[in-house]
């Protein structure tokens, strides 16, 4: 069947999501752990012929996914994907919901139990706006792709890049692929951890076991 | 023999009652042969030119085939009208839609209130102890009746729920998709209990007189409106109860210290009793609550689910809500982690819903949305041609 017109552009998904697509391989089987809507398993699986499963909490999401016709559960990821035989996945992905997780070293851990490798992004808190906030107002950063109150909001343990990097040192989770994305998604070009953190507004991580 | 699959009425559809079995008897889990015997069905829509486009519905314990048009027993609508229909979710102008009765049940199908071919009048408790397998065994027999090789999908809530899994684990190469809902995947001692409740009230009636009250004029209504009233219990939510009487009085203002229906939640479980037993028959209910009791779907792989579903080729959409506690969301996560465990595909969504098990029968917009967008997705991806 012709299905040309399915085809996601590159400019169909989030910027961020698009740099996480381009790793992946053809064909690979991915679990998408906190997968929204399902906007990067439907792109993986139009224009990657990829094997998708996902995990998310809310019902609007998993509708959405399912209309999508993807295979999504709903449920809590941390008591979820602890169902998940070892191995069961070439990728799994953890975008932007690190910083949710009740133990974010277990879920680190759990990723790479499921699948070989992981890809992880998350907010990065070391960025300088971010810092200056705090120096400044001397109160809670509230960002805008994060506009919580403190009080109320869900995403309980942000880290900066080097919080995440010292994790996974001490969790002896090998980091193979590394870097920062600014606030338009966009990866940006360097390499070295403290001008990331300053600057990086994301951190975006590829994980295997050691 | 029917020929007339394509030939259907706009509004409503068609009732067939079919005899099978009579060269090829269908065996059952007792062991027992049925042959001939009867499946009454109807049917919406029309069945494309390379029959890829039928969905079977399975009804519940006291359903029927009517789950849309006029019951012509009852008068009533029948029990899927928002779900199934021109336009609706299980859309009859894309589908080709099949809903039969049960084997054991009381609307057409083969069971103890029909005739037996052998001595040409009611079977009785002589018609065989039948099993969810064996209600399937005769669904397969029609399918093949109406030249149908593979589903588009099965769906089905609550003891439907427990036929569409058997479709999808033993006649996995005969369903493409399958949509268990508020259902479980073998039932529990807690199940067993209240069921058993159940029967004990209809034997416990003088009038049921062993299964033989065909035989008189009078019907055991006081054993099976009982059996009703505690099974609808199960059906909703405390607090669907609560907030639907409270504890409010039935047309009085004070307590009348006797045993009248004081209380509204006692007036509305006896009419639901009552409004019970001129549609149901006594035996039926008997059959067909031991067949759910007899329900395990782990029961050939050793207890284990996930041995069941081992290499499944079928796609599941699962679906549960809140507030049921008859068959909780937590057995439908059981199904679920199983799935995922042999890498099968398999959505799940719990529905916040506070009506209780009987949620999957009432408008459920979320319901609606998923079991639409699952068949709409599925269908584009295995290529399915669906009438315009």
């Amino acid at each position: 069947m012709n299905r040309d017109h399915n085809i996601h552009r590159a400019s169909d998904i989030r910027v961020d999501l698009l740099l996480i697509a381009d790793m992946i391989p053809h064909g690979a089987r991915v679990l998408d752990v906190g997968c929204g809507n399902g906007e990067l398993l439907e792109y993986l699986r139009l224009n990657k012929n990829v094997d998708g499963r996902g995990i998310e909490l809310s019902p609007e999401g998993v509708n959405e996914s399912v209309a999508k016709g993807l295979s999504v559960i709903q449920g809590n990821a941390e008591e979820e994907i602890s169902h998940f035989p070892d191995n069961s996945f070439d990728f799994v992905i953890l975008s932007q919901t690190l910083q949710a997780m009740g133990r974010p070293d277990r879920i680190l851990q759990e990723l790479l139990r499921v699948s070989k490798r992981a890809i992880v992004s998350f907010p990065n808190f070391g960025n300088w706006r971010v810092r200056l906030h705090l120096m400044l107002h001397g109160r809670m950063p509230v960002t805008k792709s994060l506009d919580y109150p403190w009080y109320s909001t869900p995403n309980i343990h942000f880290c900066t890049m080097r919080d995440f990097v010292d994790l996974c040192d001490e969790l002896e989770i090998k980091i193979e692929k590394k870097m920062a994305v600014n606030s338009s998604g966009s990866k940006m070009f360097f390499n070295s951890l403290l001008l990331s953190n300053l600057l990086g507004t994301q951190g975006l991580y590829v994980l295997t076991r050691e | 023999m029917t020929d007339g699959v394509n030939n259907i009425d706009e509004d409503d559809g068609f009732s067939e009652v079919v005899t099978l079995g009579n060269d090829d008897p269908l065996r059952l889990s007792s062991g027992e042969i049925l042959s001939p015997f009867k499946v009454a069905y109807k049917c919406w829509g029309t069945l494309n030119e390379d029959k890829s486009n039928a969905i079977l519905i399975c009804h519940a314990l006291t359903g029927d085939q009517y789950a849309r048009g006029k019951n012509p027993l009852t008068g009533k609508e029948g029990w899927w009208p928002k779900l199934i229909g021109p336009g609706l979710p299980i859309d009859t102008n894309k589908y080709f839609v099949i809903c039969p009765n049960v084997l054991g049940s009381c609307s057409g199908s083969s069971g103890p209130k029909e005739d037996d071919p052998e001595t040409g009048e009611p079977y009785g408790l002589d018609f065989p102890v039948i099993t969810i397998a064996d209600m399937v065994a005769a669904q397969v027999r029609l399918i093949d009746h109406l030249k149908i090789d593979k589903l588009f999908s099965v769906i089905g809530g609550s003891m439907g729920g427990m036929q569409v899994l058997h479709w999808a684990v033993n006649h996995e190469t005969r369903v493409r998709t399958a949509i268990p809902i508020a259902s479980t995947w073998r039932h529990s001692a807690q199940n067993i209990a209240f069921h058993e409740v159940g029967r004990q009230a209809i034997m416990a009636d003088p009038n049921w007189r062993n299964g033989r009250y065909f035989e008189t004029d009078i019907r055991p209504h006081a054993g099976l409106s009982v059996a009703r009233m505690a099974a609808h219990i199960t059906y909703m939510s405390e607090k669907s109860l609560t907030s639907k009487f409270g504890r409010a009085l039935q047309d009085r203002e004070k307590l009348t210290f006797g045993f009248d229906a004081d209380f509204q939640v006692e007036s509305y479980l006896r009419y639901q009793g009552i409004s019970f037993v001129d549609r149901f028959d006594a035996n039926s209910y008997l059959y067909i609550t031991r067949a759910m009791d007899y329900y395990d779907i782990s029961t050939n792989y050793g207890g284990s689910l996930t041995a069941a579903f081992e290499n499944t080729p079928v796609k599941f959409c699962i679906m549960s809500f809140t507030s049921d506690w008859l068959y909780t969301t937590e057995e439908s996560r059981e199904m679920v982690r199983a799935l995922n465990a042999v890498g099968a595909k398999v959505s799940f969504v719990e529905i916040d819903m506070d009506k209780g098990h009987d949620s999957f029968l009432l408008d459920c917009p979320e319901m609606f949305n998923i079991i639409s967008g699952f068949l709409a997705a599925e269908a584009s991806f295995s290529g399915i041609k669906l009438n315009e």
